[in-house]
């Protein structure tokens, strides 16, 4: 038991809103600053009476709404204008319009949690349970039917005897002294009890865990997993529909792909060198066309001028020279066979190349040999 | 001759309360064991609850071809209650802010259980948008966060827009809602002499004091949660109406969603209110609490808002003619005449006629007629939901491709089940909370203010 106990305040009880009311306008004349009144809900004109100035929760709303609206502003700008500018429906990238009603919620939102956590923790500084008022009868009336005022012992002017004939004079009832219970005033944040960092630790445990789970396994687990079970036709799978089993179907007899036409001399190609003959005209679309094709199929083992310098490092053999006397010398056609066909190591490019593209790159392979073994006129 | 003095307010509750008697009325569901009733009415909710559990594992596991969607029908029922149960949350918050706002006293018996009915309402149409995607689990990418695809969600989509109002909407909710709670939540304290209520009541009451020194702020800012409140429950229904106002599908592009979807969000919202208070004010005596005279009230605003409804759904054919689109002109014969002209006629005896009812003071204020009308309203508010989207959709531009929707068992089982859902909730609530604000009650009993007489 501690010796003496210390006193927080002196409480008073009135039945009726206009007693309570009257209470406060006195306390205020008799030039008490630490008082409070508590009513079970709020009452017109106290806070006239107790002479309270306005309150400036609406600032914080202001503030933190306007801060949402510039932060949603400036956010939604960020990411479609400069992060990761995408065209949608053909529109600026910064399309405000649209933005509109983001903007608007997100600065409802920051507003609104940022005023009433603001008022609970800021204004009120709650949680506070370990306040003298509670666990106490005027709490118990002033929380159901009856109005109280509080005159707290730390007002400058206060004084037991004085605060007595005060309350007794606005005629309050049950004028009680209140105290501070001592582990109130002894009260330390409880952060190293074993207690509550064994809890911490069990959270920590549960939080980490089922993350763990959740990210690593259940996501794998049925029905979670990412849309692997389906109804329907995997690769190399047995299929359930076709009595053979195939999942993938053989074309109809006889049909014919678009634009295929058989390729009459394979396995001949001075016979093709012979017949066949070139039908893209040389122009600047051809040899453009030549050009792309080239650089992206020949060019890695021909090199990008026809010489035979490899790019593949001795990774697969080198091929001969394009500029030789030999292909110099060659028909169109001679060179279509070898495309259609392969020679040697080089394989057929008749699936990477349409027929028009394998004779735009014999137009621009023809440039090429044009460009390194120039006549005399060219040069004029 | 007597002169009836308009100006008078009238008095909020029906006789003379003691404040004290006012708690211990609101706090009786709390403090008393629950009885039989209430273990049925929990078990038939929380069987409705197994059957949505049943229905979303069979949508999860086999995917969405459990129900009855199908191309062109691809929005169903998952966005037909979506809307529906959005919907139904406007009328909480009209109750808490605009009402308030307006400084409207009758709405202090409600206002604690429509705003309570509005989260729980919320929650439960959260859960469509989010069936409906199939793959729920997945739904974190609707968030704009850096994540490790390096793409944003697309701002531009009305969609998006649904992601922010609701999770915005139900936030606030919640907020208001809590902030409210918080000095009932002291009284319960100060009241209780169980040990663990009493932890719990101290843990979520923060310690709430009562002084004025606290109230004075208080009051400011529910004042600035109802001024936000406001125009965010406007701009919820708006956006949810933008889902369809902002594609090009007939019977979906027209400017008047907006301020029809919204006036229609309050009318069904309304009718829900309605009927719930009408069986908690018998089951809990709160009939001098929740007063006829505010039921009246609740039904002129039914008339009201079921009357704007009304009027869009005529102005809605008269601008189809009017636009000259043939399209549009199309949609909206197909609606009252084609295959789903009994959904279209039913909804419109329900939404339409039904309420017009309330223009004869007698009906106004005979419960058991306006609990079945309210029936009607919910009815046809779903129903109308079903019209806009199912109507539209299974005739779009390309004839080839029209279909007749039929929905499924497991439609059917989830529809029932969000019913249980919200209801479980609801039942829940009014064992664990007080269903009336104890401290706004208490505040509009006759003598509860000064008179300022004295002076």
């Amino acid at each position: 038991m501690m010796s003496e106990k210390i006193l927080y305040s002196y409480t008073g009880i009135f039945d009726t809103p206009d007693e309570v009311t009257h209470a406060a306008e006195e306390a205020v004349k008799q030039g008490y600053t630490k008082y409070d009144v508590n009513t079970p809900y709020p009452l017109h004109g106290m806070n006239k009476a107790m002479k309270l100035p306005a309150s400036k929760l609406g600032y914080v709303a202001l503030i933190f709404g306007l801060s949402g609206t510039l932060g949603a502003l400036l956010s939604l700008w960020w990411v479609s204008a400069i992060d990761y500018p995408l065209v949608i429906g053909g529109k600026p990238f910064f399309s405000f319009p649209a933005y509109i009603p983001v903007i608007f919620e997100v600065t409802v939102l920051s507003a609104a949690i940022a005023t009433v956590l603001a008022m609970l923790f800021f204004f009120f500084k709650l949680p506070n349970n370990a306040h003298p008022l509670h666990a106490t009868d005027y709490m118990k009336k002033v929380s159901n039917d009856k109005y109280g005022i509080v005159i707290q012992a730390e007002d400058p002017i206060f004084d037991e005897a004085s605060v007595r004939k005060f309350l007794e004079s606005v005629h309050a009832k049950d004028i009680n002294a209140v105290y501070w219970a001592e582990e109130e005033i002894t009260h330390k944040h409880k952060i190293f009890e074993p207690k509550f960092l064994t809890f911490l630790l069990v959270v920590v445990i549960l939080t980490s865990g089922t993350t763990y789970f959740t990210l690593n396994k259940l996501m794998f687990m049925l029905p979670f997993n990412w849309m692997m079970e389906q109804q329907k036709q995997n690769p190399q799978q047995k299929s359930l529909v076709f009595a053979d089993g195939f999942g993938m179907r053989k074309p109809v007899e006889g049909t014919i792909a678009r634009g295929f036409l058989p390729y009459a001399f394979k396995g001949q190609p001075d016979l093709a060198g012979e017949k066949l003959i070139n039908p893209i005209p040389i122009s600047k679309e051809s040899l453009q066309l030549g050009q792309t094709k080239f650089d992206i199929y020949c060019s890695p083992c021909h090199g990008y001028q026809g010489e035979g310098n490899s790019r593949l490092r001795g990774q697969y053999p080198n091929p001969p020279s394009l500029h030789s006397e030999k292909v110099r010398t060659w028909s169109d056609g001679r060179i279509f066979a070898v495309l259609t066909d392969g020679q040697n190591v080089m394989p057929s490019y008749s699936t990477q190349l349409s027929v028009d593209e394998r004779w735009a790159v014999i137009n621009y392979v023809r440039a090429l040999q044009r460009a390194l073994n120039a006549k005399e006129s060219d040069l004029q | 001759m007597s002169t009836i003095d308009y100006t008078r307010e009238l008095s909020v509750l029906e006789g003379k309360h003691a404040l004290r008697e006012l708690d211990d009325l609101i706090a009786k569901p709390l403090e008393t064991k629950p009885d039989k009733k209430f273990y049925i009415a929990l078990a038939i909710t929380l069987s409705m609850t197994g059957l949505f559990v049943l229905g979303l594992a069979l949508t999860f596991y086999y995917g969405i071809g459990m129900w009855g969607n199908n191309i062109p029908v691809a929005w169903a029922f998952d966005i037909v209650n979506f809307v529906f149960w959005v919907g139904i949350g406007h009328a909480g918050t009209l109750i808490s802010a605009i009402l308030f706002l307006f400084r409207q006293k009758w709405r202090t018996g409600i206002a604690r259980f429509a705003e309570g009915m509005t989260v729980f309402a919320v929650m439960t149409a959260g859960l469509f948008p989010l069936i409906h995607v199939g793959r729920p689990w997945l739904a974190g990418y609707l968030f704009p966060y850096p994540n490790q695809h390096s793409v944003w969600v697309n701002f531009t989509s009305p969609l998006l827009w649904d992601v922010f109002a609701v999770s915005t909407y139900l936030t606030v909710s919640l907020i208001f809602w809590y902030v409210g709670l918080i000095p009932d939540l002291a009284t319960l304290r100060e009241r209780t002499n169980h040990k663990i209520k009493k932890v719990v009541y101290s843990i979520f009451s923060l310690g709430w004091r009562f002084s004025n020194r606290h109230w004075h702020h208080y009051e400011m800012v529910y004042l600035i949660l109802a001024g936000f409140a406001t125009p965010l429950v406007l701009s919820v229904h708006t956006i949810v109406s933008f889902d369809f106002a902002v594609s090009v599908i007939p019977g979906w592009h027209t400017t008047i969603f907006p301020p029809y979807f919204v006036a229609g969000a309050v009318f069904s919202g309304f009718a829900m209110v309605q009927n719930v208070l009408i069986m908690i004010r018998k089951i809990f005596n709160y009939e001098h609490i929740i007063t006829v005279d505010t039921l009246e009230k609740m039904n002129k605003i039914m008339l009201l808002t079921g009357s704007m409804v009304g009027y869009a759904y005529a102005m809605e054919f008269f601008i189809a003619w009017y636009s000259g689109v043939e399209a549009e002109r199309f949609a909206f014969l197909n609606r009252a005449m084609g295959p789903y002209a009994w959904a279209y006629w039913i909804m419109v005896t329900c939404n339409v006629v039904s309420p017009q009812l309330f223009w004869f003071k007698k009906i106004r204020r005979t419960i058991p007629v306006m609990f079945v009308i309210a029936i009607f309203v919910n009815i046809g508010m779903w129903l109308e939901r079903f019209v806009i989207i199912v109507t539209s959709l299974s005739r779009d531009f390309l004839p080839s491709s029209w279909a007749y929707y039929k929905p499924t068992l497991v439609d059917g089982m989830i529809l029932i089940g969000s019913f249980g859902f919200f209801f479980t909730w609801i039942l829940l609530f009014t064992k664990a909370l007080p269903v009336v604000s104890m401290a706004e009650v208490k505040a509009v009993v006759d003598g509860a203010q000064p008179s300022h007489k004295e002076h």
